[in-house]
């Protein structure tokens, strides 16, 4: 296959390909904990939220990094607040914060005038993935990946039944920012691959198709990762040989994977439960016609 | 340790309005206690606030002359069934482990020890052979015995439940009755909420009767009065009088 050795030829395909593949892992970790607490709209707002965050870093001359996470942050505690103290509902404050965030950052953007191009930002470019770049990657990567490993016991007790947890003393408060700042690195570091638009898909969407196939959380974060890296290859591929935008094709071979399992799945998949209620059905005419007779 | 818990002077508000009201009781250990009262009346609040879950205004919870943050390994809670997500990726007996945790503590897995432990725990409830089942393919009561299953894994010495008869069938609500029994024959002290009033002479010891005030407590012969009641119970009573039913 060109694509192959086209790898073997072409560093900056090495690059890409790393870092897609490691963004498809910990967006499918961390994207099992978002889905299962409920949080995937808070997952579409922070990366929006990191916007103003970058531009501000660029501004000061430091790693966007620092900025981003910081205006992550400030976006999950302005969402607390004022869903907390007002009678205004928990999406909407999402919704008026997140926006607000986005907007300022669009205009710091502008305002900054640097090398770094908005849509670049907004929709990621995987094949001028910098060794820097990479590196970020791999750092985030291994710090997502150690924390959900050291703590995976405290963010399943505090996931499934926070009211236990609370009762023999987890703090609650502490793991859900733990996780949004967790939710913070990821989002920087698919920047470049999927871009900030459509980084919630890759979190949602892996972790919502291994949901269908396991009763296992476990089970659920390793196939979610091999979901996302998947798509991360195939979605990579494909938009090298065909030259489309790279965060959109992984995102859409996502959705491809997704539509399978709904479709598919033992347990949940609507093509088998339309096979059971149709054999229930049958089941119930026959007994039916044998009591005529 | 006798496990007794006192409360002293405890009030809870949301929204500036009253919930709790300046609630004193004190309950020795090894007893059955039933909290009562009508709809509203605060009683998961009530133990709640027990349990330091939620702020309260003023007050104070002793377990054995303690704070609860100093004795939270000493207890167990079981929530409302309402309060769980069922379609959650995670087994039976993955979910009576979780009542290991506290003794496990951080950084570390639950063991073979563990695993055994629950199994166990499991058996006594008479699920053991659920084991591998997503808890949201049983039965209320199923549920309930599951959740007692993990209250009973965390080799706690206070249990509050809150609500387990609600939904559930009679087999599952007789099993689950005869273990709270057991436990508080062993010394234990067991909380339970609980607003059916028909049962409460068989179930319990002694019971706290609540509208947003401790109405009475005692021996459950002592607060099932209908003076006391009529006050819990003001305005449910309102109507049957009105259509002419005396209790």
């Amino acid at each position: 296959m060109d694509f192959i050795s086209d790898i073997q030829n072409y560093v900056f395909l090495q690059k890409a390909l790393f870092t897609s593949i490691m963004v498809g892992i910990i967006c499918g970790v961390i994207g099992c904990f978002i889905i299962l607490r409920g949080m995937a709209l808070m997952g579409d707002a922070i990366s929006h939220a990191v916007l103003p965050g970058i531009a501000v870093s660029y501004m000061l001359g430091i790693n966007y990094l620092y900025g981003a996470v910081f205006t992550g942050l400030l976006t999950s505690v302005g969402i607390g607040f004022i869903s907390q103290n007002s009678r205004v509902k928990n999406d909407s404050s999402i919704g008026i914060v997140f926006s607000s965030f986005f907007a300022l950052g669009i205009i710091l953007i502008a305002k900054a005038k640097s090398t770094i191009d908005l849509t670049s930002i907004l929709f990621g470019n995987v094949l001028s993935v910098r060794s820097s770049d990479m590196w970020m990657t791999l750092v985030i990567g291994t710090i997502v990946l150690l924390v959900v490993i050291l703590f995976y016991k405290e963010l399943l007790v505090s996931t499934f039944d926070p009211t236990f947890a609370a009762s023999y003393g987890l703090p609650n408060r502490l793991i859900h920012y733990v996780l949004m700042i967790l939710l913070t690195l990821v989002t920087v570091a698919s920047l470049q691959t999927v871009g900030v638009i459509l980084v919630v898909a890759m979190l949602i969407t892996p972790a919502s198709t291994a949901y269908l196939l396991t009763n296992r959380l476990s089970v659920m974060i390793v196939l979610s990762a091999a979901f996302g890296a998947f798509s991360a290859i195939v979605g990579l591929y494909f938009s090298f040989e065909h030259n489309l935008s790279s965060g959109a094709v992984i995102v859409l071979v996502t959705t491809v994977l997704f539509l399978i399992a709904f479709v598919f799945s033992p347990k949940q998949g609507i093509f088998w439960r339309y096979v059971r209620i149709r054999k229930n059905r049958n089941g119930a005419t026959i007994r039916k016609k044998e009591s005529f007779e | 340790m006798t496990y007794q818990v006192e409360v002293k002077d405890l009030s809870v508000s949301y929204d500036g309005e009253n919930v709790l009201k300046n609630i004193n009781f004190n309950v020795d250990g090894g007893k059955l206690i039933g909290i009562i009262g009508p709809n509203g009346a605060g009683k998961s609040t009530l133990m709640k606030a027990v349990l330091d879950l939620i702020h309260r205004d003023h007050g104070e919870v002793l377990i054995d002359g303690k704070p609860m943050k100093d004795v939270r390994k000493k207890v167990a809670y079981v929530p409302q069934r309402a309060a769980i997500d069922w379609d959650f990726p995670i087994t039976v007996q993955k979910t009576v482990q979780l009542g290991t945790y506290p003794q496990v503590g951080i950084f570390r897995r639950p063991g073979r020890s563990e695993k055994q432990w629950a199994l166990e725990c499991l058996q006594k409830v008479g699920m053991d052979q659920f084991a591998k089942r997503q808890i949201g393919e049983l039965s209320g009561g199923q549920q309930q015995r599951v959740f007692l299953a993990r209250a009973l894994a965390q080799k706690a010495n206070i249990f509050f439940l809150d609500e387990p008869f609600v939904g559930i069938d009679v087999t599952s609500e007789a099993l689950i009755i005869g273990i709270l029994k057991e436990l508080r024959d062993a010394g234990n002290s067991v909380f339970v909420v609980h607003h059916d009033l028909t049962k409460v002479e068989d179930y319990f010891d002694e019971l706290l009767l609540l509208n947003k005030e401790l109405i009475t407590s005692g021996p459950v012969e002592r607060v099932m009065q209908p003076e006391s009641l009529k006050t819990a119970y003001q305005s449910q009573y309102g109507l049957w009088d009105t259509l002419g039913v005396t209790i």
